[in-house]
């Protein structure tokens, strides 16, 4: 594994904490992907900022697709299976109250110990699925 | 500043701060559900499969987030005016830990977080097969958010103890001073 396959994820990192940093000292809210979608969708008041938000990280997928295909791609899991992981993130964003971003990023961000137990709680639940997985389906990778 | 300047403003912000936050999960090899899969599938520690790298980008993150936090906390209010609005210190409780569980889960099957799954839909322009699996992700996110929103309320009306919308992502957050 060569120097630089650590320096894409590291800078790719610094530049969401940037984005997400920025919305906070900017405009005073967290950019918490999950509630952020729920309040486009939903949300009675401020769905402008929301929405645009939404819109600029599709349009940044677009824009990939351009100039740097292969960035993104297909889950490996079966569609059936992907239907059912939509739900469950669905419904666990919402209740838990954030994910990745939120949470993982912003909520360790600002020191928050319910983040902390919230992170702690997806990346173990979320390693047993997918070792559950790659045992009956196959490694992923 | 007058409020509808402000709003129109945050509006921008937010448009740029989704695209740059875009980028950094593509940079980042996020929107690889492959690479997402690698790095959760822990049993790859043992025959040297395992790929850590992910943990960089959340490293990455924090990195720049805290003391941006931090300085945004000692100003008190946001740039463009108002209250920084930020989730209060709660108890951490059941609704919390299990809500987190069952994110993880769904998150390990799939490979696909609320953000990537976003940027992938824009990403499967050319490419119908991350179209339908991004769509296909992001249609039943949307539906299991809508179902726990609906279920959500209820539990409340019937609890005066439950808590509001405390959480970081809650739609409509207090605004509440940092």
């Amino acid at each position: 594994m060569e120097i630089g396959s650590f320096v894409a994820p590291l800078v790719g990192g610094m530049l969401l904490g940037g984005a997400a940093g920025a919305l906070l000292v900017g405009g005073g809210r967290v950019a918490g992907i999950s509630g952020i979608l729920a309040g486009a969708i939903a949300g009675a008041r401020e769905r402008g900022w929301r929405v645009a938000f939404v819109a600029g990280l599709v349009i940044a997928g677009l824009v990939a697709a351009l100039v740097a295909p292969g960035s993104a791609a297909a889950s490996p899991r079966p569609l059936g299976l992907v239907v059912v992981a939509g739900l469950l993130v669905g419904v666990g964003t919402r209740l838990g109250g954030g994910c990745t971003s939120g949470h993982g990023v912003c909520g360790l961000g600002r020191l928050s110990t319910r983040s902390l137990a919230a992170t702690l709680t997806f990346m173990g639940t979320g390693a047993l699925a997918a070792v559950v997985a790659s045992k009956l389906l196959g490694a992923a990778s | 500043m007058s409020a509808a300047v402000a709003a129109r403003s945050r509006t921008v912000l937010g448009f740029v701060a989704g695209l740059v936050f875009g980028a950094g999960l593509l940079a980042g090899g996020m929107t690889l559900p492959r690479n997402v899969l690698a790095f959760l599938d822990v049993s790859g520690l043992a025959d040297g499969r395992w790929d850590g790298r992910l943990a960089l980008v959340m490293g990455g993150a924090i990195g720049v987030f805290l003391p941006v936090w931090r300085l945004a906390k000692r100003r008190g209010e946001a740039l463009l005016g108002g209250l920084l609005a930020v989730p209060p210190e709660a108890a951490i409780d059941a609704r919390l830990l299990g809500g987190a569980a069952i994110f993880g889960l769904g998150w390990g099957l799939g490979g696909y977080c609320p953000g990537p799954a976003l940027v992938s839909l824009g990403a499967g322009l050319f490419d119908p097969a991350t179209l339908a699996a991004a769509g296909a992700f992001v249609a039943a996110m949307i539906v299991g958010q809508r179902l726990a929103a609906a279920t959500e309320s209820r539990i409340d009306e019937g609890s005066a103890a439950a808590p509001a919308a405390t959480s970081a992502c809650a739609p409509d957050a207090p605004e509440t001073l940092a």
